[in-house]
């Protein structure tokens, strides 16, 4: 398949990787079930998700290491369903690196070139340009135990990016390293992306890591295809509560106009001791709880029959000598809040 | 591709590990030393050696030790085995002249047992390995079974299987294979019994298990996910082969070419039962020397050079064995 043009012109041309109704089951239960998703040239996209909702399969169809049921993979307007990892346009950065332990950091990244069996001089230059990439030109002659997560990490990109891959497929890429560095590799990430302009497909259960990396991102939940938007789409205009609780801590109220649900997100919940201006709502609530969180703080509290809210709110803001056991006004304009398809879950 | 410039820079790496010194030292050293000075703890540990040594020094070296004399000594006569010693270097000069030829049929037909067996181990322990799944202990079970059974059981079994009215002979003229064979070199008029080849598949038989459990263990400790990762990089299966499994599992082919080389080399068995008078092996001839022909002293020198050469070849081996050890 890399023996064919790296661009395929017509219709479709900017879709690097669909699935069209994707099935893959063991035994009775479906890993994804019936999923269908267009991602384009270019496009950081994240599939996110709990554990066991399917993306990691996901991501592994699309590697071609699970062949579906049923469905079709295609990737540059070819249909690669049944083609091997070997010969598919994507590379994988696998969530442990997966890194060769007896070839030095030169020969891991030179693997895929090798394999595609590049001219030599082109070989040496690929892997010299993206040992620069990732700043580890100096460390080539060295092997993976002697490097630290972190450098393990930028190996494995490097790897999969020295192929020049239709898409680079990341599996949880961050999980493994510590909270510093990955913030620091988070960044990384994105100016990475940018500068190649490579498809990247994240996979992750990180909605922190989603939404700040991706272009669009997907969220699944038991192997089905719950949403597909930009970050603050599905943040601010989740269709579901169970999307509307994936990406961040959510109020949901019972709307007053029928027996649906409506999403109201913390930092749009204000605390006062006033009650509500004409044209805001409001609920008595009582403090529950307190968490300092520096430059904010969050507030969970009890409204009348047991409703639990929680409010995001910079400290300037809430009312003075906050403290637990007292009663106030939380209030919100109504246009802030956003209806959810089906109940409370 | 210019899919990537050079402009695209991340922060400089976070926490440099190793220092410098592998610049220094050539390639293979580059390893932390895990043999350094453990100045740790207590010694008695040690101790817990010293069973297994005093067995080897008195059960091993000392006899060992003992032929060193026999070898240089004279049979008093022709009728017993009663020798004196004479300080008799030319004992060894003899049994080189004479056996010389047969050492070397003797090496020639382990390397051969042993490389038919590593082409018949791979496959098997690759398949055990990463496509036993749950029967794993069980197929490996089954790799040693034969073992169970005395090994001179089995050369005897073999003498009717590859007899001249024997089953493998019979497929092998209903397939007119006969011919072929005979010239290429593996039957000798028409026959498998008393010929080279019959020797080298008894030996190869026999060392089998050698080689594919080492080779097992080997491959169980290579991540699955590394082929998985060379699938991924454009390596179609000879690749992951050549590029990872092959790699990965030589310390486990080291160990098993020990494991069976060795034995090959002095198998006594296989060519009296399946070899003819030109196939006989170095341990029959020692066997010749000091039971047939009562010449004790060059049996024991000849025994001694087949040792000096089996400890040359182990030693070799142990050292490239241990710089291809894996990863710590």
């Amino acid at each position: 398949m890399l023996k064919k043009p790296a661009t395929v012109h017509g219709p479709g041309a900017t879709a690097v990787i669909s699935l069209r109704n994707v099935c893959r089951r063991y035994g009775e239960r479906a890993a994804v079930d019936d999923l269908s998703l267009t991602i384009g040239a270019g496009e950081f996209f994240s599939l996110l998700g709990p554990s066991g909702c399917g993306k990691t399969t996901t991501l592994r169809l699309i590697a071609g290491f699970e062949r579906p049921q049923s469905g079709r993979i295609l990737m540059q307007g070819h249909d690669l369903t049944e083609a091997p990892p070997h010969r598919r346009p994507v590379n994988l950065v696998f969530q442990n690196y997966a890194l060769f332990p007896h070839l030095s950091v030169w020969d891991n990244v030179a693997f895929g070139p090798r394999s595609l069996r590049l001219d030599p001089a082109e070989i040496r230059r690929r892997v010299g340009e993206v040992l620069e990439m990732v700043q580890l030109s100096e460390l080539a002659r060295r092997r993976p135990h002697q490097l630290s997560g972190g450098q393990q990490q930028r190996v494995a990109l490097a790897r999969a990016l020295v192929n020049a891959p239709a898409a680079l497929l990341l599996d949880e890429p961050l999980a493994a390293l510590d909270p510093d560095l990955r913030r620091t590799m988070r960044s990384e990430l994105k100016r990475i992306q940018r500068e190649v302009g490579i498809t990247f497909l994240l996979v992750t259960h990180d909605r922190e890591e989603a939404l700040s990396l991706s272009d669009r991102l997907a969220v699944l939940q038991g192997g089905r295809l719950e949403q597909v938007g930009s970050p603050r789409d599905l943040y601010e205009r989740p269709r579901s509560a169970v999307v509307a609780s994936f990406l961040g801590s959510a109020n949901l109220l019972p709307d007053p106009a029928g027996g649906g649900v409506r999403l109201l997100r913390p930092e749009r919940l204000r605390l006062s001791a006033e009650p509500p201006d004409a044209g805001e709502r409001g609920v008595r609530a009582r403090v529950r709880e307190l968490a300092f969180q520096g430059s904010t703080v969050e507030v969970r509290l009890h409204a009348a029959n047991d409703l639990p809210l929680v409010a995001i709110d910079t400290s300037a803001a809430l009312p003075e000598n906050l403290s637990v056991g007292e009663e106030l006004w939380c209030r919100w304009n109504p246009a802030d809040s956003h209806p959810l398809e089906g109940a409370i879950a | 591709m210019s899919v990537l410039p050079a402009s695209a820079r991340v922060e400089p790496p976070v926490t440099p590990t190793s220092p410098q010194r592998d610049r220094r030292h050539g390639g293979r050293s580059q390893r932390p030393s895990s043999h350094g000075p453990r100045s740790h703890g207590p010694r008695w540990p040690w101790l817990l050696l010293a069973p297994g040594l005093l067995w080897l020094l008195v059960l091993y070296l000392l006899p060992l030790l003992s032929l060193v004399p026999l070898s240089l000594s004279e049979p008093v006569s022709r009728f017993g085995l009663e020798t004196v010693f004479r300080g008799r270097l030319a004992n060894y000069q003899e049994v080189l002249q004479a056996y010389g030829p047969i050492l070397l049929r003797s090496f020639a037909y382990a390397a051969l047992a042993t490389g038919l067996g590593v082409v018949l181990a791979y496959p098997l322990a690759w398949t055990i390995r990463f496509r036993g799944g749950r029967w794993q202990p069980l197929l490996m079970g089954l790799v040693v079974l034969p073992s169970l059974t005395s090994f001179l059981v089995r050369a005897i079994a073999w003498t009717s299987l590859l007899a001249d009215q024997g089953p493998l002979l019979q497929l092998l003229r209903s397939l007119g294979l006969i011919a072929p064979l005979e010239a290429l070199g593996v039957l000798h008029d028409g026959r498998l019994l008393n010929t080279a080849t019959a020797v080298i598949l008894g030996l190869t038989t026999n060392l089998l298990p050698f080689l594919v459990l080492p080779l097992v263990v080997a491959m169980q400790r290579i991540d699955p996910v590394l082929l998985e990762a060379a699938d991924d990089l454009h390596a179609g299966a000879l690749r992951r082969f050549t590029q990872v499994v092959w790699p990965l599992s030589r310390p486990g082919l080291a160990a098993g070419i020990l494991l069976s080389l060795i034995p090959a080399a002095g198998d006594v068995v296989n060519p009296r039962f399946l070899g003819g008078p030109n196939n006989q092996m170095i341990a029959n001839s020692i066997d010749n020397l000091l039971l047939v022909q009562l010449q004790a002293p060059r049996a024991a020198a000849l025994t001694l050079v087949l040792m000096a050469l089996i400890s040359v070849a182990v030693l070799l081996q142990l050292r490239r064995g241990l710089e291809e050890l894996p990863l710590p």
